[in-house]
C-alpha cells in the first residue's frame, strides 16, 4: 500500500491537530466545565467543592421539573414510537419510490428543524385565536379550552406539538429495520401455516423489537432535551428541566446557587448518555443481520 | 431543534426493495387508511396555518408575507443568521474534509477517535452544553490577560457572535461526519487518489480534480445540513442572549402574530425545498455513476 508509507510517520498525526483542537475547545472543554462547575459551591475566591448544587438540583421545584420532564418524555416517546412504526410500515410496504422520497425528506425537515416553527404553526391552528379554535367555537359552540380542556400553552399542548416531530423521527429511524424484513420470511411463515398475527408474534416482532426499543430511547432523549417548543409555547414557565436550566443561568436562583444551572445540565447528561448508548447498541445489534 | 438525531437526508428505500405484505392485496385497505390519516394529520395544520396567515377576518390578505421584509429588526437578524450559517459551513468543511481524508488515506488508526469525537455531540443535549459554553465565556471575559479577554469580546460580538458559529459546527459534527463518511466510503477514494498520484499529479491537483468532484454530493449534503441547523437553532442563541433569526422569530409574536406564522411556514417550506433539491441531485449523480 503505497499510500500508507510515509517518511516520517509520526509527523502526519499533526494533521489531526486542528480537528482535535476545535472539538477540544468547543465541545470537550465546555462539557468538562459543566461537571466541574456543578460541584463548585459559592463564587469568586470563596468557592469550594461541595455537593450543594447537586442536592438543590434534586430537591423541591427542580426535582418536580426532572420528574415532569421524564414523565412527559416517556409518554410522548411511546405514543410517537407506536404511531411512527405503523406509519413507517404503511409507507415501506406501499412501495412507491416517489412517496418514500417525499416522506423521508419531509420527515427529516420536521424531525430536525421543526421544533420552533411547529410551535407557531400550532398557535395559528389551536392557539387562543387559532383557526380551529375559532371554528369550533363559532360554528359548533365548543370551546377547545373550556369544554375539551385542551390548552396549547400547557404541558399537554407541548406534548401534542412534540408528536409532530417525534413521529417523523420514528419513521426515519425505524424504516431501515422494517425494510430489512424480507418478504421470504413472511412467505415461509405462511407456508408453515402462520396467520398474520403469528408472523408478527414470532417472526417480524422479535426481529424488529430491539430496534424499536432503541428508537423509543432515542425519541425519549429527543423529547427530554427539547427546549425550543416548550419555551416558545409557555414563555419559559413550564416546569421542566431544560427551561429551568435557562432560568437558572439567567440568574433566577437563590443566593449561593449560582452554579445550579450546571448541576441541572449534569442531571440531563446523566439521563441522556446511557439511553443514547442503548440506542446505538440496539442499532448496531440489529443492523448486523437485518440487511 | 431536535438535536439527538442521526438519520437525515439519505432517501428511504435506496437500493433495497421494500418488504411487501402478504401476496394478493387483500389487506391493502388498512394501508390506505393509515396513509390518509397521516396525510390529514400532517398537512392539516400546515393548511390551517396558511389560512390563518392569509385571512384577516375581512377577507384574503397577503399582508403577513409582504410585511416580512419591512419588519423591524428582520434585515439585521437575517443577516446575522445567514453570515453565521456561511461561516459554520466553511469552517465545517475546512475542518472535516481534510481531517477525514487524512484519516482515510494516511492514518486509519485514528479513525475510531475521530468517529467517536464527531458523534459525541449527540450525547450532550444542546441545552446542557450551552451551560458549559457560558461558563467558559464568562471565565474568558474576566481574564486578567487583555489579549484573552479581547478574543472573547470578539467571539461575542452582538452583530456577528462567532461563538455561535463555533458551537453550531460542533452540534452539526455528527451530521457532517455521517454525510462525508458515506461519500468517502462510497467513492473508492483510495484507489482514485493513488491512481492520480501515480500519474504524477501533485496533492493540490488531487484535491481539486479528484477528491472534490468525487465527494461533491456528500459535501453538498454536509454543507446543507450545517446551514439548515444554523438557520433554525434556537436553544443556544436564546440562552447566550444573541439575536439570531429564530430568537427574533420567537419574540415577533408580540408585534405581529400573523407574520410570525407566515415566517414559520416559509422557513419549513424553504428548508424542505432545499433538502429535496439536495436529495434529488444526490440521486441523479448516483444514477450517473452506475
Amino acid at each position: 500500500m503505497g499510500l500508507r508509507t510515509t517518511r516520517r510517520p509520526g509527523l502526519i498525526w499533526l494533521g489531526l491537530l486542528p480537528f482535535l483542537g476545535f472539538v477540544g475547545l468547543f465541545f470537550l472543554l465546555p462539557t468538562a466545565v459543566i461537571a466541574y462547575t456543578a460541584f463548585r459551591v459559592g463564587t469568586g475566591s470563596g468557592s469550594r467543592f461541595g455537593g450543594a448544587n447537586i442536592a438543590a438540583a434534586l430537591h423541591g421545584a427542580y426535582r418536580m421539573g426532572l420528574q415532569n420532564s421524564v414523565g412527559m418524555s416517556v409518554v410522548v416517546a411511546i405514543v410517537a414510537a407506536i404511531l411512527g412504526v405503523i406509519l413507517a410500515y404503511a409507507i415501506t410496504t406501499s412501495g412507491g419510490r416517489s412517496l418514500q422520497r417525499l416522506v423521508s425528506t419531509s420527515a427529516a425537515v420536521l424531525a430536525n428543524f421543526g421544533g420552533l416553527p411547529l410551535a407557531f404553526l400550532f398557535v395559528a391552528v389551536i392557539g387562543n385565536a387559532g383557526v380551529l379554535t375559532t371554528l369550533l367555537r363559532d360554528r359548533l359552540g365548543i370551546g377547545l379550552h373550556d369544554d375539551l380542556h385542551f390548552d396549547l400553552y400547557s404541558q399537554a399542548g407541548v406534548q401534542f406539538v412534540y408528536l409532530y416531530f417525534l413521529v417523523p423521527l420514528m419513521v426515519l429511524v425505524i424504516t431501515p429495520a422494517l425494510e430489512g424484513l424480507r418478504p421470504e420470511w413472511r412467505e415461509a411463515a405462511e407456508n408453515l401455516g402462520a396467520r398474520g398475527w403469528h408472523y408478527w408474534r414470532y417472526v417480524a416482532g422479535p426481529a424488529v423489537l430491539p430496534h424499536f426499543l432503541g428508537s423509543v430511547a432515542l425519541l425519549f432523549c429527543t423529547a427530554f432535551s427539547s427546549f425550543a417548543t416548550a419555551d416558545a409555547l409557555t414563555n419559559g414557565t413550564l416546569a421542566i428541566t431544560p427551561l429551568q436550566i435557562e432560568n437558572a443561568v439567567s440568574g433566577n436562583v437563590l443566593v449561593g446557587q449560582q452554579n445550579l444551572g450546571a448541576a441541572l445540565a449534569l442531571n440531563m447528561i446523566i439521563v441522556v448518555v446511557p439511553l443514547t448508548l442503548l440506542y446505538q447498541y440496539m442499532q448496531n445489534r440489529t443492523s448486523r443481520w437485518l440487511r | 431543534m431536535a438535536a439527538v438525531i442521526d438519520t437525515t437526508a439519505p432517501p428511504i428505500g435506496g437500493a433495497r426493495k421494500a418488504a411487501r405484505s402478504a401476496p394478493g392485496n387483500r389487506k391493502g385497505y388498512w394501508r390506505r387508511v393509515v396513509l390518509l390519516i397521516a396525510a390529514i394529520y400532517f398537512l392539516g395544520p400546515f393548511l390551517a396555518a396558511f389560512w390563518f396567515t392569509i385571512h384577516d377576518g375581512a377577507g384574503v390578505n397577503l399582508g403577513a408575507y409582504t410585511r416580512i421584509l419591512a419588519a423591524g429588526g428582520f434585515s439585521s437578524v437575517i443577516t446575522t443568521s445567514l453570515l453565521l450559517g456561511l461561516i459554520a459551513v466553511v469552517v465545517t468543511l475546512l475542518l472535516m474534509v481534510p481531517t477525514m481524508l487524512l484519516v482515510q488515506l494516511r492514518i486509519p488508526a485514528a479513525r475510531p477517535v475521530v468517529e467517536l469525537l464527531s458523534l459525541l455531540p449527540l450525547v450532550i443535549p444542546p441545552v446542557a452544553l450551552v451551560v458549559g459554553v457560558r461558563d467558559v465565556l464568562s471565565w474568558g471575559n474576566n481574564s486578567d490577560y487583555v489579549q484573552i479577554s479581547d478574543i472573547f469580546t470578539a467571539l461575542q460580538n452582538q452583530q456577528l457572535p462567532l461563538i455561535l458559529a463555533c458551537v453550531y459546527v460542533v452540534l452539526a459534527l455528527p451530521f457532517t461526519y455521517r454525510a462525508l463518511d458515506a461519500g468517502i466510503r462510497g467513492s473508492n477514494i483510495e484507489v482514485l487518489v493513488e491512481a492520480a498520484l501515480n500519474l504524477g499529479a501533485g496533492w493540490a491537483t488531487v484535491l481539486r480534480r479528484v477528491v472534490l468532484p468525487a465527494l461533491r454530493t456528500s459535501i453538498l449534503n454536509a454543507g446543507f445540513l450545517t446551514f439548515a441547523l444554523v438557520m433554525g437553532e434556537y436553544t443556544v442563541a436564546k440562552i447566550l442572549i444573541f439575536r439570531t433569526f429564530p430568537v427574533w422569530l420567537a419574540q415577533s409574536a408580540n408585534t405581529d402574530g400573523r407574520m410570525q406564522v407566515a415566517l414559520s411556514l416559509l422557513s419549513l417550506v424553504l428548508t424542505w425545498l432545499i433538502l429535496f433539491a439536495v436529495v434529488w441531485i444526490a440521486g441523479r449523480s448516483r444514477k450517473a455513476q452506475r
